[in-house]
């Protein structure tokens, strides 16, 4: 998938982008326009898992950390400074200098696989159970209370850039969500074009030649994983603008269903995540609309039969079936 | 001294729920390396099975240490007939699989149950140490935890069974060469590890209440846990629920519950750290 038309699937992400904004505020009442926000981010935040787990080859079973280090970042920032211009990129470089110790830890010390998986997955818990144990006066940060397992519920909207009195409507947080999704789509693309980008693809295909070829496998995997967080802590902002910030944010439930989105949509794509992301979304909020049925059993069940049956994700398996009928269409 | 038993019992106790929420765990991962994320929901439905058959008038400890690892052992056998075979070798995709199960589970079981809070209290009353006073059922875990590491290893090491088990632990090829059907020992091992997860389940319900989410409180511990052990699998679970529990009972005791947890992670993680492949990657490594 990469490498093909790269020039073309990203005018495609610009134009659709662009029609998102032009359309959606129109036809969505503002409830529905709220939860396509929410979308749009868990879109960003399944997008940095594909990046890292589908190009990078690195299971991270705490893709969940980054995501509430960058709603918490933006939250307490946004509620010290006021103006919001400069808790963004606080909230940007907390879960990034997350990722990157977090990295260092893990490819420093050269973890293996499931023991990686581990250790991202202890780390959210240990954010987890912090976050929630937060409640009361003496835990605060500057102005802004913790709130232990209520989160922080006055998290201030973006306003607009030095204006701290102009702060967005949700129509214009939609439309910055989507272009913070596109952006990030565009960004991997470019990322994956580049030479760091096939080094890490390499890597991913064989970690030890691309050791043997004097590529130093640690600073590749560092850095792919360090933009992985900043993608996730980008998520995390931008759900804190349209819902709130809460511990939830690091639960288990979280980094469970970032990887089953990547996992439906499809593992080593870029749009997979993306699609996985919103459709599965909206399956869980149908889902929990019916009454009989329990969510969480759709969503299990989804996992067990994308594993099955669609190892490879939505996507990639559409490609190959739409391929193999155009050889059909094209062989008499 | 009576405060040095008391909180030398709180530890023994500590460590003694670790080890008894990880074996069903350790089993499994021991001998397919399949890590089951579902294992939270063995130990919930074990909960389930006990709290349901003694109310239906059974003796409590019948529905305690039989019905509810047979029930779950039960509920192994399928579910390793209908997933997890057809994923052997595939561990990242077994860990998927095996979480979607526990989705699954959580949501079936609340359908089914409601989304309340059902509980017994422990039995056995309370025991005095001098000035203080300490569970007779914390002391009972303690017992019943030396009793299933002492009964695993005692069929591993000289039972038949025990042998064909550990032969095709480590290497299933020759064990299937010489007329074992891996297959099948991999289902029984499946099987046993459900059970004894299930009758964790039961043993701890009566000090963590029964919900449909209760495992996801006890997964990511008892998956420390093993993962910090290494290879071995009854060394491995034994030396870190050692460690473990000890740090987190005394972070619990000397600062808050939540704090001792915290503790007891971040010791999980500076371990890996220091020894990548497990305690037992470095120490005991010819042990079981």
């Amino acid at each position: 998938m990469t490498g093909r038309r790269p020039t073309a699937e990203i005018a495609a992400a610009v134009v659709l982008a662009a029609a998102a904004i032009a359309v959606l505020p129109r036809v969505l009442e503002l409830f529905a326009l709220i939860n396509a926000t929410v979308y749009a981010s868990m879109a960003v935040l399944a997008l940095s898992l594909g990046l890292v787990w589908g190009f990078g080859g690195i299971l991270c079973f705490g893709q969940a950390a980054f995501f509430g280090l960058g709603g918490y970042g933006y939250a307490v920032a946004a509620l010290n400074v006021a103006d919001t211009t400069w808790a963004v990129p606080i909230a940007l470089a907390v879960p990034a200098a997350a990722a990157a110790l977090l990295g260092y830890v893990m490819f420093y010390g050269r973890i293996s696989d499931v023991y990686m998986g581990v250790i991202t997955l202890t780390v959210t818990l240990i954010l987890f159970n912090f976050t929630n144990s937060t409640a009361g006066d003496q835990w605060r940060i500057g102005a802004a209370p913790l709130g232990g397992f209520n989160g922080i519920p006055s998290t201030p909207p973006l306003n607009l850039p030095g204006d701290p009195g102009n702060p967005l409507p949700p129509e214009r947080i939609f439309a910055v969500a989507v272009v913070c999704l596109a952006a990030c789509y565009i960004l991997g693309k470019l990322v994956l074009r580049s030479r760091f980008g096939r080094v890490v693809v390499a890597i991913r295909e064989n970690e030890r030649r691309a050791e043997l070829l004097g590529y130093d496998v640690r600073r590749y995997k560092l850095g792919i994983f360090t933009l992985g967080g900043f993608m996730g802590g980008l998520a995390g902002l931008l759900f804190a603008n349209c819902v709130f910030v809460s511990p939830t944010m690091f639960s288990l439930f979280y980094s469970g269903q970032i990887i089953i989105w990547v996992m439906v949509g499809g593992l080593g794509t870029l749009a997979g995540p993306i699609i996985g992301a919103v459709l599965l979304q909206a399956l869980t909020t149908w889902a929990g609309t019916l009454p009989a049925v329990n969510p969480s059993l759709i969503l299990g069940a989804v996992l067990v039969a994308a594993v099955l049956a669609l190892p490879k994700g939505l996507l990639p398996t559409a490609a190959a079936a739409l391929r193999r009928l155009r050889r059909r269409d094209a062989a008499p | 001294m009576d405060l040095a038993v008391a909180v030398a019992l709180q530890v023994l106790t500590g460590i003694a729920t670790l080890l008894i929420i990880s074996l069903g765990l350790a089993v499994i991962f021991g001998m397919m390396r399949v890590i089951n994320l579902a294992h939270g929901e063995f130990l919930m439905l074990g909960a389930y099975a006990a709290i349901l058959s003694a109310r239906a008038g059974l003796n409590i400890w019948l529905a305690m240490l039989v019905v509810a690892p047979l029930a779950v052992g039960a509920i192994g056998v399928a579910v390793e007939r209908l997933v997890i075979r057809r994923l052997y070798g595939r561990m990242l995709d077994t860990m998927l699989a095996t979480w979607g199960l526990s989705l699954g589970f959580i949501g079936a079981v609340t359908m089914i149950f409601g989304n309340t809070v059902a509980g017994f209290s422990a039995p056995l009353g309370s025991v005095a140490i001098g000035g203080y006073r300490s569970s007779g059922y914390g002391l009972f875990l303690i017992g019943a935890a030396c009793v299933l590491i002492a009964g695993v290893w005692a069929v591993l090491r000289f039972t038949p069974a025990g042998l064909i088990a550990r032969g095709t632990m480590q290497n299933p090829e020759m064990a299937a060469a010489l007329g074992v059907s891996p297959s099948r020992v991999y289902a029984i091992a499946f099987a046993v590890g459900a059970a004894l997860s299930g009758l964790a389940g039961a043993l701890i319900a009566p000090f963590s209440g029964v919900v449909p989410t209760m495992g996801t409180v006890y997964i990511a511990k008892a998956f420390i846990t093993v993962i910090t052990g290494g290879a071995a699998m009854l060394a491995g679970t034994l030396s870190a629920s050692g460690l473990l529990g000890t740090v987190a009972t005394l972070g619990t005791f000397a600062t808050t519950p939540v704090l001792g947890e915290v503790a007891m992670l971040a010791v999980a993680i500076v371990l890996l750290r220091l020894l990548p492949e497990g305690i037992t990657g470095r120490f005991f490594r010819r042990s079981l």
